[in-house]
């Protein structure tokens, strides 16, 4: 078949909400922005597991502790499962990594800030992973079928990430002042770093109209954005703690909230790698790779050497 | 590691074995270990299986048609195509 046949047939496919797998036709725009959005969202899911893990050793008891740690190993899990999703889509996972360390690949702009408190923790789970969780449960019905099912294994094991961040915070709220100071301190600086976790304005944003047209995003960032504010700002109340924004206000007429705008300076600064922890995360996570080099030897001349002595 | 295999879950006895997802290891024991942490983390699995991925073989779906649309014009092969007359029980 001809290709423009080919296209017209692909696009009439999805505009009906048809699936598309791995071994399916598919332009080469559609394959690219795929692989760079299920590698982007593998990398940060990989490079997420950094700002936590920081308080693996720290947690305040051990029933955090074997939380943290769970969630943190869920996030090596959502990674690999996006890999493979992407993998199947012809690029191999070290061209992928390469492209992670190298730094010709992104991963999201908010890993790159620290977590110097506990309240961090909570402040992740609550609005990290919440704000995750709005722009991952349309990507359950993505057109790409290995991407849709991979977010459907990750949403699932996600809403235990954001309870236990919330639980952390209640906790923290019905404490002394100081661990509400603690919370407080920990929502002014998430705050707007998770509001930009959805992207630039509808406007300024590259790939969507193609994306929404291939039925790879269903939503508009400023829609996902205005959905998290609303359903954020009540939690935030009951929490007892004051979200930093002078501009947020309920409107009776429209049943939203109204909110300011995030800093967009800040926002390319840090996602073009001037944010505060960029080349932190890039060297730990170089340093992992360089030092775990032995091990996958290993098991590779492990694996050649006893499949000689099998065929023996 | 540079062996993909693709992982099958039982979720309980009774069940058959579904695809879940891939993953990568250099030998059957460790797929089998990488497949455990990857994909039953919460009690999904009575039992896995992994297979290497290059020793599945798959349908072309260019052939699609060929091989699957001489199903559908075989109503009769659906107890629903047939009509059963009143008044007739236990068929």
């Amino acid at each position: 078949m001809e290709e423009p046949q080919l296209l017209e047939r692909f696009e009439a496919h999805v505009a009906a909400e048809g699936k598309i797998e791995p071994d399916s036709w598919m332009p080469d725009a559609y394959r690219k922005t795929l692989v760079r959005q299920i590698s982007q969202h593998a990398h940060s899911e990989i490079i997420g597991m950094q700002p936590e893990g920081n308080w693996l050793t720290r947690a305040p008891s051990l029933r955090r502790k074997a939380i943290l740690l769970a969630k943190v190993q869920d996030e090596a899990g959502h990674g690999l499962y996006l890999y493979a999703a992407a993998e199947t889509l012809g690029t191999s996972r070290d061209e992928m990594i390469d492209a992670l360390l190298d730094g010709t690949a992104k991963y999201s702009s908010i890993f790159n800030y620290p977590t110097p408190t506990w309240a961090d923790i909570g402040a992740i789970g609550w609005l990290v992973d919440g704000a995750a969780i709005m722009n991952q449960v349309p990507l359950c019905r993505c057109s790409y079928g290995p991407y849709a099912r991979a977010m459907k294994r990750v949403c699932k094991e996600e809403s235990f990430h954001q309870r236990q961040g919330f639980d952390i915070l209640v906790t923290l709220c019905r404490g002394t002042d100081e661990q509400r100071a603690m919370a407080q301190d920990a929502l002014n600086r998430w705050w707007w770093p998770s509001l930009m976790m959805f992207g630039p304005h509808d406007a300024d944003s590259q790939h969507s109209a193609t994306s929404m047209r291939w039925r790879i995003k269903r939503f508009t960032n400023d829609e996902l954005r205005q959905r998290f504010v609303d359903v954020t700002a009540p939690q935030a109340a009951f929490l007892g703690l004051r979200i930093p924004d002078d501009e947020l206000a309920y409107d009776e007429a429209t049943g939203h909230w109204r909110f300011g705008e995030p800093d967009w300076d800040e926002f390319h600064r840090v996602l073009s790698g001037d944010g505060p922890c960029n080349a932190e995360r890039i060297e730990r996570r170089t340093r992992a790779h360089v030092e775990g080099a032995w091990v996958r030897e290993a098991a590779e001349a492990y694996a050649a050497k006893h499949s000689e002595t099998t065929a023996a | 590691m540079s062996d993909l295999w693709e992982v099958f879950v039982r979720a309980r006895g009774g069940l058959h074995h579904s695809h879940v997802g891939s993953i990568h290891a250099a030998d059957a024991e460790m797929a089998l270990e990488n497949a455990r942490d990857v994909y039953t983390r919460r009690g999904e699995a009575a039992s896995l299986w992994v297979v290497p991925s290059t020793s599945i073989v798959a349908s072309d779906p260019a052939d699609a048609g060929e091989l699957f649309e001489p199903a559908l014009d075989k109503e009769f092969r659906h107890p629903t195509y047939y009509e059963v007359p009143d008044g007739v029980a236990n068929l």
